[in-house]
């Protein structure tokens, strides 16, 4: 019961987490380089274009929902399982989504990557 | 890739290890939550691991949306996965949790993946034309990152 618990508070959190680095990346590759705009206009330009953003509030809501799931998650299982278990699987629905929402190269070198992780997740599980 | 922008995966890596710990050790004092007494979230919020855990993963969030900002997603999660690691060690050593061979060999496995993406390049060209090997290895010598980011931000 105890380790049903622990899965569905994860899966909550994966799917949060996605939903919500989809949105904050896509947020963030509109408002530009963080780096260049600072050189060149300052930080107020920054958190200007970020507030007036409406991915950003949209992804910080979704992850907002995984963090409280977490938390949750967090008090039913170990940290070494729960933690890294919601972020790898965050990692392969990242995967997915960056390619299909973002248009992200995913290319083989980051598959390689993601199927290593899943084992690495088995792994965790067991 | 600048020295500044390594600082910020390293930033990224070290407050999302050390808050996610601290939170894990202060959700353990405050026991289990369970959905009948939602005010033990208020309660959780109140104790000073969680509460410092929370400011460290506020700094995770800043980093993150810092690389964010001139990196692809899924480039910024696996090249920043050295926190797995670190995270072990401090279930381990700090919280005294069991962590098994097999947990080991599971944090290998994601730290081996994750390094794997880390030594291609930051920010893939989202056109269609550059998917060619040639253009991807110029890709990973390094553009200038904010040039293409800034196309991006004009697309979306």
């Amino acid at each position: 019961m105890r380790h049903l618990y622990t899965w569905s508070g994860i899966l909550v959190v994966v799917f949060f987490s996605v939903v919500g680095d989809i949105l904050i990346a896509r947020a963030m590759k509109q408002v530009g380089d963080v780096h260049a705009i600072v050189k060149h206009s300052g930080v107020w330009t920054v958190v200007g274009r970020v507030l007036s953003n409406s991915n950003f509030f949209l992804g910080v809501t979704a992850m907002a929902v995984a963090f409280f799931s977490l938390l949750f998650a967090l008090s039913w299982g170990d940290v070494s399982l729960v933690a890294p278990a919601a972020a790898s699987l965050t990692f392969i629905g990242n995967a997915f989504a960056a390619k299909i929402f973002l248009h992200e190269r995913v290319d083989r070198r980051r598959w390689i990557a993601a199927v290593l992780v899943a084992g690495g997740v088995a792994l965790l599980a067991g | 890739m600048t020295f500044r922008k390594y600082l910020v995966l390293a930033g990224i890596t070290v407050f999302a290890a050390a808050g996610d710990s601290m939170l894990s050790h202060g959700m353990k004092q405050t026991g289990t939550i369970s959905i009948h007494h939602l005010q033990g979230v208020i309660l959780a919020i109140l104790n000073p691991w969680v509460a410092v855990g929370i400011v460290l993963l506020l700094a995770f969030f800043a980093s993150y949306m810092n690389a964010l900002s001139w990196a692809d997603l899924t480039y910024v999660l696996p090249a920043t996965s050295l926190g797995y690691v670190l995270l072990a060690l401090v279930a381990k050593f700090a919280l005294h949790e069991q962590v098994s061979p097999l947990r080991w060999l599971g944090i290998a496995l994601i730290s081996g993946g994750v390094g794997f993406v880390a030594g291609g390049p930051a920010l893939t060209a989202q056109h269609p034309d550059e998917e060619s090997p040639i253009l991807a290895k110029e890709a990973r010598s390094g553009p200038p990152a904010h040039a293409s980011a800034a196309s991006t931000g004009a697309e979306l």
